[in-house]
């Protein structure tokens, strides 16, 4: 066991010291926090005010346009050359032109500016045009307004499980969904980047030679599995390393930047309840936000309804069961093969089940529960990223545990095939071994 | 006997590895174990350090089975060696020799007294990679040698080190013999053999063909041929040259004559010296032992044939 312990430590501290090991560990939280960080930064940075001159050919809409803290709106020169010319020298951010229709309501306008015109400023124009358009449109018909407010309704689904005994929990199908697809990624990740390093290191011992000094001290199972349990310790440490410090990345954001947070979250709850309700953003303004409180209640029970032990458990059962399985698999290729350039045609039935499981994650969450899901996720080459997309949406204990068992039997298959190949194909050198030499050497007698 | 393999065999899917070879290594000697390519030696090598196990044949060390505890006492250093060229010597060779047992401060303390031998300390901190191949070589001898065991193995340990070196590593072998250790020594190189081994083993398509004392090898294989240094009249030495003699070889320097003789079985050197006495002045007179080269080559052609 001691000696087990010795090649584990190996494993782990050359590969913790090298530098892309710490390059990695301090760019990934770097990268994952500025996804969260930048957008707010940036929305902040942008809070001059934008100048539009208007040249309104149909008289309607100019007074319509009462602009906000970012967007001020002034009247045009009445000719479009003109106006044109004026942009450039008045150093206006955009001209907006609304020409006069021949027949129908107007309903078209151009917008001239140096840079292309930001999103922000031509949905409020085309919000501020339809909706006047809108409004006429109604008028010509006799139609109130607010009939038409009074008619409006927001349906909003509430989805709850109620189990055998009659006990109800809301769920949230997108919560649930990101749940599964960030764990499934997470772990197809892990499996790929490290199983190919326990590959790469199988390889780099074959070809300096070290391995037979090597294993006339410790039996080649030992040094396999030394291998595989060392650089998951490696994995695990990145992982932690990287949950630690994007937190903290993004906690010490949180509590220096703590003001300009809450307007822009502010203005985030409205821009998103503006986006439900495109019209009349302040006629309904009470309606609105008795809705989004709602909506944040029902997110709030959601979240909470998860059973994150459930969850956080599994999570660790299929990452490390996931990656055992995986790992012996491509330290049985890393054996077979001289160098890194010979591994494709063994990796190919490795990857493919990783793959498929990658692809058909949508197809898996749309129904969770249906046959492909059932039996992608027993089967223990796809059981690993398939379960995790499914658990978040609730399985049956009973299935969790059979998957597990599968996985568990998988993994020891997979290990003793791969010990077999492994302590026949670390001591072949140049020769190119095809399946048919791997078939033989499970049948060989050590 | 330090270490007895009795019958191994070993069969893999298309052919016989090993074929009932036997090998006997006594205490405190140099075993050579001699063969042309793919004859089976590796193999051998490979199942004394129990990386593979025979399918017949029974392995004894010290008078005792061949226990998996017993690769403590057996260093090994394989003729396809190497280092991880990514780490440091002094790590790596610490790694190594906890491997083979040590304890990390025992490690540091064997490895530093054998680093200042060689006068290789500078070298502790740098990459392997950074070394060159005959460094390297050093490195994995002192940590095939440091858990002090009492059997060693080399294979062709001499393939990649300048004659400096060699003569360098040729007195540690002889050295760790005389600690006590007994070496079983892999190679081609039939003078190394001739200058170093006590016993030989010779293995050709995975069988054993000749085993033994290299003196009583040499004896068994001796055509009783006689170089004489003598003062005289050849064409008189010629004309009385009795029928179980025949000259060899002859060659004329300052005055004295160099004949080798070759006496048929059945008579002694004896009877040479008597003609000799009666013929010529006598300066000297030894006998020419076959070259291992010779025996070897003989041999192996003997046994395809």
């Amino acid at each position: 066991m001691s000696k087990i312990n010795l090649i584990i430590q190996r494993e782990y501290l050359t590969r913790v010291k090298k530098r892309s090991f710490i390059v990695l560990t301090f760019l990934g939280p770097l990268l994952m926090a500025s996804i969260w960080i930048i957008p707010i930064y940036l929305s902040n940075l942008s809070k001059e005010t934008k100048v539009i001159s208007v040249l309104d050919e149909t008289g309607v809409f100019f007074d319509k346009f009462t602009g906000d803290e970012n967007m001020q709106f002034i009247q045009a020169v009445p000719q479009l050359k003109a106006a044109k010319e004026n942009l450039n020298k008045m150093g206006n951010y955009a001209l907006l032109f609304i020409p006069k229709p021949d027949l129908h309501i107007p309903n078209t306008a151009i917008i001239y500016s140096e840079k292309q015109a930001s999103l922000d400023v031509k949905n409020y124009i085309k919000g501020v045009m339809k909706k006047e358009i809108e409004a006429q449109k109604l008028a010509a018909r006799g139609i109130n307004p607010e009939t038409l407010l009074s008619i409006k309704t927001n349906v909003f689904i509430s989805s709850i499980k109620v189990d055998g005994s009659g006990k109800e929990e809301k769920t949230s199908t997108e919560i649930s969904m990101a749940l599964g697809m960030f764990s499934a990624i997470l772990i197809y990740f892990f499996i790929f980047l490290f199983g190919a390093q326990v590959m790469r290191g199988v390889i780099e011992e074959k070809t300096s030679r070290i391995i037979e000094v090597i294993i006339s001290s410790v039996k080649p199972f030992q040094l396999m599995m030394g291998k595989i349990l060392g650089i998951a310790l490696v994995g695990f440490t990145q992982f932690m390393l990287w949950v630690i410090l994007t937190s903290t990345l993004v906690f010490g954001f949180q509590y220096a930047y703590q003001d300009e947070l809450k307007t822009f979250q502010n203005t985030q709850i409205i821009e998103t309840s503006q986006g439900m309700f495109p019209d009349s953003p302040t006629e309904t303004k009470i309606t609105e936000t008795q809705t989004s409180n709602e909506n944040i209640g029902f997110l709030i029970d959601a979240l909470t309804s998860i059973d994150y032990t459930i969850i956080l458990g599994s999570f660790l059962f299929y990452f490390l069961g996931g990656y055992l399985l995986y790992a012996a698999l491509f330290a049985a290729v890393g054996s077979a093969v001289d160098s890194e350039a010979d591994t494709h045609q063994f990796m190919m039935p490795i990857t493919i089940p990783l793959i498929l499981s990658i692809v058909m994650a949508q197809l898996i969450i749309n129904d969770p529960n249906g046959p492909i899901a059932f039996w992608m996720s027993m089967f223990p080459l796809t059981s690993p990223i398939i379960m995790m997309l499914r658990i978040p949406f609730g399985v049956p204990y009973w299935e969790i545990f059979t998957s597990a068992t599968l996985l568990i039997i998988g993994f020891v298959f997979t290990t003793w095939i791969a010990a077999k190949i492994y302590r026949i194909g670390i001591l072949m050198y140049g020769k190119k071994i095809g399946y048919k030499e791997l078939w033989k050497w499970l049948f060989y007698k050590a | 006997m330090l270490f007895e393999a009795k019958n191994i065999v070993k069969r893999y899917a298309a052919h016989t590895a090993l074929d009932g070879v036997s090998i006997t290594v006594p205490e405190q000697s140099i075993f050579g174990l001699l063969g042309p390519n793919g004859a089976g030696k590796t193999t051998l090598i490979r199942i004394i350090n129990q990386i593979i196990g025979p399918d017949e044949g029974e392995l004894y060390f010290e008078g005792n089975k061949l226990h998996a505890n017993d690769i403590y006492r057996i260093g090994y250093l394989p003729e396809e060696r190497g280092l991880y060229k990514k780490m440091k010597v002094g790590e790596q060779a610490i790694y190594l020799a906890q491997l083979k047992g040590l304890s990390r401060s025992a490690a540091i303390h064997e490895l530093k007294i054998w680093f200042e031998k060689f006068e290789i300390s500078d070298w502790w901190n740098k990459k392997v990679e950074e070394l060159s191949k005959g460094m390297q070589q050093k490195i994995q001898f002192i940590v095939t040698i440091i858990h002090k065991p009492k059997l060693l193995i080399f294979d062709e340990p001499f393939s990649g080190f300048d004659p400096i070196n060699v003569h360098l590593l040729k007195q540690e072998i002889l050295n760790l013999k005389e600690q006590g250790a007994s070496i079983i020594f892999s190679t081609h190189n039939m003078a190394s053999v001739e200058e170093i081994c006590d016993h030989i083993c010779l293995i050709n398509q995975s069988k054993t063909i000749l085993e033994g004392e290299v003196n009583s090898i040499k004896n068994e294989f001796k055509a009783n041929i006689y170089e004489v240094e003598w003062l005289g009249n050849m064409e008189q030495m010629k004309n009385n040259l009795p029928s179980f003699l025949s000259i060899l070889d002859n060659s004329n320097s300052n005055g004295s004559n160099k004949t080798k003789f070759k006496i048929d079985k059945g008579n002694k050197p004896n009877d040479l010296m008597k003609f000799l006495m009666t013929n010529s002045e006598v300066l000297g007179l030894k006998e020419i032992l076959p070259s291992m080269d010779e025996i070897f080559i003989q041999n192996v052609n003997a046994s395809i044939k």
